[in-house]
This record gives structure tokens, C-alpha cells and sequence, in this order.
């Protein structure tokens, strides 16, 4: 079991805490001039994405938890599984809807996105920054009601519903920031 | 990933806080000359080391005349004993500014070696050392912070002010009520052993400190008699070592004891602090018997205090991390 010491806590170090897989979000030490030491860290479990406070005595040790981040090419959705492909090993590998959450929304099938491996398998899926995607639904009308801020619901390929412009017509495709879910440009 | 041209070799300071170091050193050092205190210089290197269980000494080897088969030595984490020493000799009040070396110290306000200004008055309680202290660091720090009129609380009265937990009869389980209280994640083995001073670090660091010195100067003192460390006990109900803090904005910034001066109850601490070094797992140290020898002859009744300059070009500069104020960190040096 490889484990760490308090001495190796950095930011992105990932470690089992209470059986989880966990990332290590920020490391403080602190010491009383003639006291014990301590390790205060903020640390975000992997699983359920909350991150917690907790404190370690100074040299004490903790398991390492095997987590690695791999950039997979999105193959297809099997009603379950979202299944993915390493584009230098062609190893393929399916994630579960624990894995892929909320991102489901963004996904398009050949695109590169982010996966984090817990021994091996995907905890984490994350699409690219910005996706390039089709508007399937969207009100043609060009004097659309400006109360909500001058734009339009759009419904995506991929299912995601973003606002767009009013300028923004059916079957153009637009650039969309996958974290903020906001629309950036025409593509 | 550290790049290797992108430039670790500057400083981690600028030169303005350069200068603002500078210019405080100067001040101290017309301080004490005003008040007829002696600049005195101790070795680094040391044959004996501190055994207190909270500090680790580097250690280094010397091989050459006087030693042909070579001395293990330790680099001092405070200049205390020979400057005991000295006082032993009969040297009146002195004082010293000098680097020191802890070993498995780094952090936001830690570098493992870092600067000290030490001194001792002979003849003062650790009331009148805080007094001084006051007047230095009010000196130093007047013409650059706004700060209100100090304060002196005693430990028991931080511990119940800002955690409600009485310091001198908390039991392990009182002291874990409160931290579960403040949402602490505490290490588990503290709750399996029964070592109250650690868990009066714990609070001391999470919960007490932050609230402590907040745009003043906030005195600690009368310290539980098990953190006495180099202080004298002092007798009452129950009774307390004569140990000082000084804290500012939330920052520990000295250490004062009135002086332990006998010989029999120094030795019977060096060896506690062994004992709980080897119970503990940690390094076996050669006790001081020079500084023991030096009790033995007479210390003169005085108080000493250690602050960290450091620490307090931190403070006076606004600086967040201890490396913004030295020329090069650990990681640098």
C-alpha cells in the first residue's frame, strides 16, 4: 500500500480519505513556536465532489489513492454506458451516469474529454472547455420577447438547452463554454 | 513541475521589503544600545541540542584538529543555553540577533531557518520583559501600523474566551466536545492519548489564534504548568509557568519565559522531554550539562524572550507568507 506523509502534501495530491479517493485542495502548516505541529488541509472527495477541512498531526501518513486523469475520445452511449476510447492505446473503457453526472449534456460523440481513473476505473468525466454543437430546437422568431435578457432558449444535439441570441437560427451550429453553460459564438 | 528558467534564482522578496528588514534591524540594534543592553554572539554549532519533543535540530560533523575523529554537532534552534551561559559568567543584560535552524518546518510562516532577536534583563519578571517588548515592537511598528493600546490576557482567559474551555481541568473528552464544536477534523490518536497539551495546540492554532493580537498587541501569558518549557513555575491554584506570547493580527510573533533557574528541576525537565522523545519514536539528544553546570554556579534572577524578525517584517509589511519577507526560502536556497 504506497501511502504519503504529511511532509508530500501538496495541491493535487490524491489520497483515500475514509475510503474514498480524495483530492488534496490546500495544505497548511501550522506550529505553536514550542508546540505540536499540525497539517491543516482542504480536501475534496472525489465521489461525492464536497470538499471538507480536516487536520493531520505533522508526520503522520496517509494510503495514496490511485488516481490518474486520462484524455479519452467520447465513442458512444449504449443506453447505460458512456464508452470511451484512449486514442494512443485504442483501450476502451465505460463510465457510468455516477461518472458522467450533469456532463451527459455536453457530450459529443470524437470528442477528446477528461476522465479520472480510480484504479482504473472512470470516477470523473468532464467534457473539453467548448464544445461545438447544433442547434436542434430553437423559436425562429427574430423579435422574440427581450425580457429575458435578450436572448432565446436553444435545445442542443446533445440535449443541453443554453440561451442564444435572437440572430441564432435552427441547424446552425455555436460555440458553447461547457462550465458556465453559456453560449460564446456562431461556429 | 518547477521550470528551470523560470527564474528561481530571484528573490522571493522585493527590495522594498529588503529595506523595510533592514531598516528595523537598525532600529533594534539602537534600542538596546540606548538602554545599555550588550549585542552578543553564541555558536551555531552546538555538541548538545535542545530535547524539547516540539523541536528537531539539524545536525552537521566536524572532523579536524580537536577533534581528529570527528563531533557530531547540532545547529541551535534558539541561542538560549550559551546565552544563559553568559549571564552565568556575569554578563549583565544582552542581547542577540542571529539565525537559528528547526528542522521539519515549512509553511505559510514557516522556513526552517529563519532570524531571531533574543535578549534577557537581568532582575525583571516576565511583566516587566513584556513591558519592554511592548515598547520595542510599538517602536519598531508605530511609524507604519495603527495599532490600539496593547493587551494582556492569561491563557485561561483566552481559552475561555474564545473557546469556552477551561485550559488548567479540561479532560481529553472536554477538549474533543469543543473541537467537534468548531467542526474540527481532529487527528484520531489525540483522543487515544493523554496528552492535553496537544490538545490545547490544536484549539490554540484553529480556533484561538485568528482571534488573537487582531490591530493590537495581545500578550498570552501564565501558560499551564506542562508547557512550562524554560519558565519558572510560579505557585497558586493551580499553579502556572511564567511564559509569555506575543500575537499580532493573528500572529505569533514572540516567546518569553521568566527564567527557570534551578539546576535539580532543569535537569528533571531535560530528562522528561528525553523520555518522551524515545517514547515518541523521535531522536535522542545529548542534554546541555554545560548549561547545567552554568545553573549550577547561579543564574542571575531575569527574563528572556525570543521574536521572530521574520514574523515581524510580516506583519509590518502586510506580507501573507513568511517567503515574501526573506531574500530566499528553503526552496530557493
Amino acid at each position: 500500500m504506497a501511502t504519503y506523509s504529511t511532509n508530500e502534501f501538496k495541491a493535487g495530491l490524491k489520497v483515500m480519505l475514509d475510503g474514498d479517493p480524495a483530492s488534496i485542495v490546500e495544505n497548511e502548516f501550522v506550529k505553536p513556536g514550542k508546540g505540536q505541529a499540525f497539517n491543516r488541509v482542504r480536501i475534496r472527495n472525489l465521489k461525492t465532489g464536497r470538499t471538507i477541512e480536516r487536520t493531520f498531526k505533522s508526520g503522520e501518513s496517509i494510503e495514496a489513492a490511485d488516481v490518474v486523469d486520462v484524455e479519452m475520445q467520447y465513442l458512444y452511449n449504449d443506453g447505460q454506458f458512456w464508452h470511451f476510447m484512449n486514442p494512443q492505446s485504442y483501450e476502451q473503457l465505460a463510465a457510468d451516469k455516477n461518472a458522467v453526472g450533469d456532463n451527459a449534456k455536453w457530450m459529443k460523440e470524437q470528442d477528446v474529454c477528461l476522465l479520472t481513473l480510480w484504479n482504473g476505473v472512470p470516477l470523473i468525466v468532464e467534457p473539453p472547455n467548448t464544445v461545438i454543437l447544433k442547434i436542434v430546437e430553437t423559436d425562429p422568431g427574430l423579435k422574440g420577447d427581450t425580457s429575458g435578457g435578450g436572448g432565446k432558449p436553444a435545445t442542443l444535439e446533445t440535449g443541453a438547452v443554453v440561451r442564444v441570441p435572437l440572430f441564432v437560427q435552427n441547424g446552425e451550429t455555436i460555440k458553447v463554454n461547457t462550465r458556465t453553460g453559456e453560449y460564446l459564438a456562431r461556429a | 513541475m518547477k521550470n528551470k528558467s523560470s527564474g528561481d534564482w530571484r528573490s522571493t522578496a522585493t527590495l522594498e521589503v529588503l529595506e523595510l528588514r533592514a531598516r528595523l534591524l537598525q532600529q533594534i540594534r539602537a534600542f538596546f544600545s540606548a538602554r545599555g543592553v550588550l549585542e552578543v554572539e553564541t555558536p551555531v554549532l552546538s555538541s548538545a541540542a535542545a530535547t524539547d519533543p516540539a523541536l528537531a535540530s539539524f545536525t552537521t560533523r566536524y572532523t579536524g584538529p580537536r577533534f581528529p575523529h570527528g563531533q557530531t554537532l547540532y545547529l541551535h534552534t534558539s541561542p538560549e543555553f550559551p546565552m544563559k551561559r553568559l549571564l552565568a559568567a556575569g554578563c549583565d543584560s544582552i542581547y542577540q540577533i542571529c539565525k537559528v535552524f528547526r528542522d521539519g518546518e515549512s509553511g505559510q510562516r514557516h522556513n526552517p531557518e529563519f532570524t531571531l532577536l533574543e535578549w534577557y534583563r537581568v532582575s525583571f519578571d516576565q511583566h516587566r520583559l513584556m513591558t519592554e517588548t511592548t515598547e520595542l515592537v510599538m517602536s519598531l511598528l508605530a511609524p507604519i501600523l495603527k495599532l490600539d493600546p496593547p493587551e494582556r490576557v492569561t491563557y485561561r482567559e483566552a481559552f475561555l474566551r474564545h473557546a469556552d474551555i477551561d485550559p488548567h481541568t479540561a479532560t481529553v473528552a472536554d477538549y474533543t466536545t469543543v473541537a467537534k464544536r468548531h467542526n474540527i477534523d481532529f487527528p484520531k490518536d489525540l483522543m487515544t492519548r493523554n496528552d492535553t497539551a496537544a490538545w490545547r495546540d490544536l484549539l490554540l492554532t484553529h480556533v484561538i489564534e485568528s482571534k488573537l493580537g487582531q490591530g493590537r498587541l495581545t500578550f498570552l501569558y501564565d501558560y499551564p504548568a506542562s508547557q512550562a518549557s524554560l519558565a519558572r513555575l510560579q505557585p497558586g491554584n493551580p499553579p502556572v509557568a511564567a511564559r509569555f506570547e506575543l500575537y499580532l493580527n493573528g500572529v505569533e510573533l514572540a516567546n518569553g519565559f521568566h527564567e527557570l533557574s534551578d539546576a535539580e528541576e532543569q535537569r528533571l525537565r531535560f530528562d522528561h522531554q528525553l523520555h518522551f522523545r524515545a517514547a515518541d519514536g523521535m531522536l535522542g539528544v545529548p542534554i546541555d550539562e554545560r548549561l547545567l553546570s552554568a545553573l549550577e554556579h547561579g543564574l542571575p534572577d531575569c527574563s528572556g524572550v525570543a521574536l521572530g524578525l521574520d514574523r515581524l517584517v510580516m506583519v509590518a509589511s502586510g506580507a501573507r507568507t513568511i517567503e515574501e519577507v526573506i531574500a530566499f526560502p528553503i526552496d530557493r536556497a
